[in-house]
């Protein structure tokens, strides 16, 4: 045999075992490495080498068992895959499951914000005034849509959804029956900013089909949990051009149609992209996959670097003058986008990869964070000295603590990681341990937190 | 004799691990090592140790590099840590006490036959 033929049929073996893909580009370089070394050996035995070939590659196990065995370690590869190796068939009826959600998001949307309006209210939405529950219970119309839609596609066992029902079921309940002081006040505010949060993790329960304590599914959940949001950004940003041109485009034949067409199309569009962005998500993974790791690389030396200034900026000025809630909020809205870059990179971070520059940055950052959250804690202590607790400043207070202690661990974590002390697989399990004190602070503040300040 | 399926699948984490003691090795040489040892009584899949090696990796017993060979060839060279000779000595244990239940059970048979 010439040793182009058994080019060629090596090339051949090597595209069969990469078609799984879960044998990437460097472990098929290690196990092509592998079987030429065979073929050598088995020629300097005498082989011919069309003979070799094929001991070698029988040594080496039959293709479907040796990616198979691989798609078993590199899980997360076979996630990927999941969707893609679809037939068409279930492809169109997994689109047409995606739009009936989607439509159904958009009109309950609807009918909460039809039912919601109210003349004389004290909070609006659009311009139109509505009953304050409308913005409280705004999650409830759209999450449990997007956690049904993933219960049906993961096709989860009955138990398992009716739990998820009676979680849903008894958020909705409470959140309803509690007394709120009227005039949206600050408990009923904090319940409209966590209630959603703490049924996106309903949803990231029916994400991962039940299988709450893997701590690999929660890995696959926080990484859809950013591309969901990248593609909810680039659906917003495409809506919000259509709404803008049909304005300009209206507003001279018919000015009174405008305000409708905004009431009806907006509300309706940001619902459905919520489950279009999910479905998107699974779909079309491979290309927010190549976008993903490229955006977190390019903004978290950019984040980092406006953290370490901003901490070496207050750490000088001192805090406590300037320091009131809205830059509080901000503060802690930081302190969360950084977080979740860091997780986020985290997650799409090349398992095979040691500990590289990236993750000097990502220390970086989260030293900046941490030193920032500490400034945060110790002027909030002093208000909290002075003035006493307030739902706000408790809700405010846990988070920023709870924030510390993970900010903290990440940056052990990563110290670590960077002597060699310990595998990158321990930031990842802490991270996605951690998902559990973030979901139980949540439920404690949409739960416990107003019947405590009595609903004021 | 012709070791059982199972046991191979239960060996084969020490088994790559003391090799790995012996010096960093790769792919290709470890599986050398293992026929060597077992003299032909474990039948191993060469591919099925690849996806070991990775699970070893990820836990952090061993760290992998890619090297080019003194012939020009790349190869992924294993090399065991801390936290892997540590495994390793747990792993021995077990296996010490293992065997130590079994032989203890198979003198008897041996004196009963």
């Amino acid at each position: 045999m010439s040793v182009d033929t058994l080019e060629t049929q090596i090339g051949q073996w090597r595209a069969a075992i990469l078609r799984g893909r879960a044998v990437d580009g460097t472990d098929a370089d290690e196990l092509e490495g592998h079987l030429r070394e065979q073929i050598t050996d088995l020629a300097t035995a005498g082989l011919s080498g069309d003979e070799a070939f094929l001991i070698a590659v029988k040594r080496l196990g039959e293709v479907d068992t040796l990616t198979a065995e691989f798609a078993r370690e590199h899980s997360d590869r076979l996630w990927k895959q999941l969707a893609t190796s679809r037939p068409d068939e279930s492809g169109r009826r997994s689109l047409a499951t995606m739009l009936g959600f989607a439509a159904l998001a958009a009109v309950l949307i609807q009918v909460a914000r039809v039912l919601a309006l109210t003349p004389d209210s004290a909070v609006g939405l659009l311009a139109d005034p509505v009953a304050p529950w409308f913005l409280r219970d705004l999650g409830l119309f759209v999450l449990p849509v997007l956690a049904g839609y993933f219960a049906v596609v993961r096709r989860m066992p009955r138990r398992n959804t009716l739990a998820l029902i009676a979680v849903v079921a008894a958020l909705a309940v409470a959140v309803n029956l509690f007394p709120f002081a009227p005039g949206f006040g600050s408990t009923e505010g904090l319940v409209a900013i966590h209630l959603p949060v703490a049924l996106w993790f309903v949803v990231g329960a029916a994400y991962v089909g039940g299988e709450l304590r893997s701590s690999a599914r929660r890995m696959d959940f926080i990484r859809f949990t950013g591309e969901w949001l990248i593609y909810y950004a680039l659906i917003a940003l495409g809506g919000a051009v259509l709404i803008g041109l049909t304005v300009l485009v209206l507003t001279p034949i018919a000015p009174d149609a405008v305000e409708e067409v905004v009431t009806w199309v907006l509300p309706s569009g940001a619902a459905a992209a919520v489950v279009v962005a999910a479905w998107l998500v699974e779909a079309k993974k491979s290309v927010v996959e190549n976008l993903a790791p490229v955006l977190t690389a390019i903004f978290t030396p950019l984040f980092a670097v406006m953290l370490f200034a901003v901490a070496i900026g207050y750490s000088i000025a001192g805090i406590g003058h300037t320091f009131d809630r809205d830059l509080l909020t901000v503060f802690d809205l930081l302190l969360l986008v950084v977080l979740g870059l860091i997780v986020y990179g985290i997650s799409a971070r090349d398992r095979s990869r040691g500990a590289g520059a990236m993750d000097v940055i990502r220390l970086v950052a989260v030293a900046a964070a941490i030193v920032l959250d500490v400034l945060v804690l110790v002027s909030m202590f002093a208000r909290v000295g002075e003035f006493g607790f307030t739902a706000n400043r408790v809700a405010a207070l846990g988070l920023n603590l709870i924030l510390l202690v993970n900010l903290v661990g990440t940056a052990w974590l990563i110290v670590r990681m960077l002597v060699g002390r310990e595998p990158a697989v321990r930031l990842e399990r802490w991270q996605t341990g951690y998902l559990s004190v973030f979901a139980g602070w949540v439920a404690l503040v949409v739960l416990v937190v107003p019947p405590i300040f009595g609903f004021a | 004799v012709n070791i059982d399926k199972d046991l191979v699948a239960a060996m084969a984490t020490p088994l790559v691990l003391a090799i790995l003691v012996e010096g960093t090795s790769y792919g290709y040489a470890i599986l050398k090592r293992v026929r060597e040892l077992s003299a032909g009584d474990l039948e191993w899949t060469d591919g099925m140790l690849y996806p070991l090696l990775h699970r070893l990796e990820r836990m952090g017993h061993v760290r992998a590099e890619w090297q080019a060979s003194a012939e020009g060839r790349r190869r992924k060279y294993y090399q065991i840590t801390d936290t892997g000779r540590a495994q390793l000595a747990d792993q021995r244990r077990q296996w010490a006490a293992a065997n130590r239940t079994l032989g203890g059970l198979w003198s008897v048979a041996a004196e009963g036959a």
